[in-house]
């Protein structure tokens, strides 16, 4: 799979299988195509080639059996409405068209509310929950969708202490639970500690696979030294510019 | 502008209705005509107060503006080509239909040069809406010049004139309106989600385009109905101003609704009795300016969002700051505190005359201090909240010097910000913290007056 924008190639060349009932952390510098390698999987980038298989079919077969959570900066937090409501917002697929939400589907957006330690929050207005708590609401709505295959976009960015582990307790009960959980994840300290398997990508895939095999020194320098020796390279081309000039 | 000054021109001999009459067409008594315009108008208000709030959470409002504007060329063209075939030209349906189609044309311009380009929607949309509106003037002017062009019609769509209106036409816009009510209505759900989070929708398997589209066809159709009665200048008001008037009372989305719908009904309701009142008035102008009115209410009175309420929060809390200030200064002197005390009461430097008295007055009305001759002395609770609040202090200054390796004599100034705020629970995790770093926290509780800050540690 290739992504490009404004036919710039962003992500090149991805060939990955992700296990099945695993934690899979996406791992890779600022600007490495981690969002943009899910976003393509969910058909909200478009590819400039390649295919997406979810369980051998393509994701639009498959949608309700896929949940996400996305970047918690890519929404405005004054929307009107409750913690509740947002987790409801993962119930509506089931609950489908002009129909309105039934007691049923917000007894179980409580339960999902209940999962990430929220639900004495439920009716708070979502501007007024912290960060680390409206990352909560988040996975909660993505709980609330009742997937076997969960894409979650930076869910440890900037949380708290107790969000933090909150999630991780959740990561564990969906495997548990034999769910699949992929994960971008920028915290190179708990990766080892989090996930089972790890996908380092910098613009292309550089290494994939079990944690422990993959997440090596060598493979974390070529995942983040070739930006530096780029870096170094530009570097050196404008100081021979300057030193001509000069 | 020739339209402005053709219609303040004919409206020099109008006589100011009796209070009769005004009572008369408020309660819908102003005969069949009247109230039925009224009604209709109402419902339109209403209608675009709902569609409204959905266009301003999905950040599309002044994409409203755009399509209001880009609907004169269509009401020219159709007119002009009607009256080449020889056919009634002001048959209001047709009318509509020729505003709706340049209408939807102008929202698929901007749209076009969003994608196309780099300009950003701001531009997209000035450059389609002056344009569009452009060929409308163009197209009237000449409908002017046409032999048996009834023009007079023609330009109410521009400010609007309820007066005008026959019953089909206000049946028109009256079936509009409660279309669009109930489309809205229906599609609740999906336009929350689309707005709030669309990325979101569409990996759960939404048709994303589609209901934006469908979205857009209910601003379409409330700005199409409402072109007789506010003009189509004017109109987009009414997608706008109900709903953020009404965003400043509730933070809940079916609220919002109803709130948006009764500010938009009653913008309506009183544009049109107005405009029943002096017949060339344009209504429009009276629907914006109650709805103004109301915004302008909202914007100042509500109780949380609003600006008083705002000013208030933030005045009581320079009052309760500037207080516990006194209070702890006077416990940290022995209970006692003289005024002219530069020393220990060097808090109140930069405090004007009214404001130390204002805040030494709201002390002594909570019974925390008592005032004599140039001092000020604590009551028992006032040396229990000054011995609370000097605990507090030293508490977050050691938390600070521990934790956050702030050196401590930078310490102070970022206490003071922070320590009047501290809840109870934040004050209990703070000492369990410290305690379990093992820092001992010394209070002087005996309030020798030396300033402990940093010395206080073990």
């Amino acid at each position: 799979m290739t992504v490009a924008y404004h036919h710039k190639p962003v992500l090149w060349d991805v060939d990955y299988d992700a296990p099945a009932n695993a934690l899979v952390a996406i791992v890779g510098p600022n600007g490495a195509g981690k969002s943009t390698l899910i976003k393509a999987c969910l058909d909200l980038v478009p590819r400039a080639s390649g295919l997406v298989e979810f369980w051998g079919s393509p994701y639009r077969r498959v949608r309700g059996r896929v949940g996400y959570v996305p970047q918690r900066e890519s929404v405005d937090w004054d929307f009107p409405v409750s913690a509740l409501d947002v987790v409801c917002m993962g119930r509506y697929h089931k609950i489908g068209w002009c129909r309105p939400v039934s007691r049923a589907h917000k007894r179980a957006g409580m339960e999902c509310l209940a999962r990430v330690g929220m639900l004495p929050l439920a009716d708070r207005q979502i501007s007024q929950l912290s960060g680390g708590q409206q990352q909560r609401v988040f996975l909660a709505r993505a709980l609330a969708q009742e997937a076997d295959l969960y894409f979650m976009d930076e869910p440890f960015a900037g949380v708290d202490a107790a969000t933090e582990r909150a999630i991780v307790e959740v990561l564990r009960e969906l495997k548990r639970g034999g769910k699949t959980v992929i994960c971008v994840h920028h915290d190179l300290q708990t990766v080892a500690e989090y996930f089972d398997h790890v996908m380092l990508i910098n613009m292309r895939v550089v290494a994939a696979g079990p944690v422990g095999e993959v997440f090596t020194r060598e493979n974390l320098h070529k995942t983040y030294g070739g930006r530096l020796t780029l870096l170094a390279e530009a570097a050196e081309a404008v100081a021979r510019a300057g030193g001509g000039g000069g | 502008m020739w339209l402005c000054a053709q219609t303040s021109l004919g409206r020099s001999a109008e006589a100011w209705p009796t209070a009769r009459e005004a009572v008369d067409a408020l309660l819908f008594r102003a005969g069949y005509n009247t109230a039925i315009v009224v009604a209709g108008t109402t419902l339109l208000g209403i209608a675009a107060g709902i569609v409204g709030v959905f266009g301003l959470l999905r950040k599309r409002a002044l994409m409203a503006d755009a399509l209001a504007h880009a609907t004169l060329p269509g009401i020219g063209l159709v007119f002009i080509i009607a009256a080449g075939l020889g056919v009634e030209g002001r048959s209001l349906p047709v009318l509509l239909t020729g505003a709706a189609a340049t209408g939807v044309l102008g929202v698929l311009c901007v749209q076009w040069i969003l994608r196309r380009t780099r300009l950003h929607e701001d531009a997209a949309i000035g450059i389609v809406l002056s344009v569009f509106f452009g060929v409308g003037v163009v197209l009237l002017s000449y409908i002017q010049t046409m032999k048996g062009g009834n023009q007079g019609g023609i330009k109410a769509f521009i400010y609007g004139q309820t007066a005008a209106m026959s019953l089909g036409d206000v049946a028109l816009m009256a079936g509009l309106a409660l279309a669009a009510v109930a489309a809205a209505g229906l599609l609740f759900k999906e336009f929350a989600l689309v707005a709030f989070n669309d990325a979101f929708a569409k990996v759960g398997g939404w048709p994303v385009t589609l209901i934006d589209l469908l979205m857009m066809a209910l601003v379409v159709l409330v700005t199409v109905a409402g072109l007789q009665a506010v003009g189509l200048i004017l109109v987009v008001s009414m997608l706008i101003i109900p709903p953020v008037a009404a965003r400043f009372w509730t933070d809940r989305l079916r609220t919002l609704v109803i709130l948006a719908a009764i500010i938009g009904g009653l913008s309506g309701y009183f544009g049109s009795v107005v405009s029943s009142l002096f017949p060339r008035k344009p209504a429009g102008s009276v629907i914006v300016l109650t709805s103004g009115a109301l915004f302008m209410l909202s914007m100042l009175m509500a109780p949380s969002r609003g600006v008083v309420a705002a000013a208030w929060r933030r005045g009581s809390q320079r009052f309760r700051i500037a207080g516990d200030h006194v209070v702890e200064a006077a416990y940290e002197a022995g209970g006692r505190l003289a005024l002219a005390d530069k020393e220990r009461f060097g808090v109140a430097r930069g405090w004007s005359g009214v404001f130390r008295e204002m805040t030494l007055a709201r002390l002594r009305a909570k019974g925390l201090l008592t005032r004599r001759a140039g001092e000020v002395a604590l009551t028992d609770r006032g040396r229990e909240e000054g011995a609370r609040i000097h605990r507090n202090h030293r508490l977050w200054e050691q938390y600070l010097i521990s934790h956050a390796d702030v050196a401590p004599s930078h310490v102070d100034w970022s206490v003071d910000q922070v320590v009047h705020v501290l809840s109870e629970e934040l004050v209990a995790s703070l000492e369990a913290e410290l305690a379990a770093k093992g820092v001992a926290i010394s209070v002087n509780s005996d309030a020798a007056g030396v300033h402990p800050g940093v010395g206080g540690r073990a």
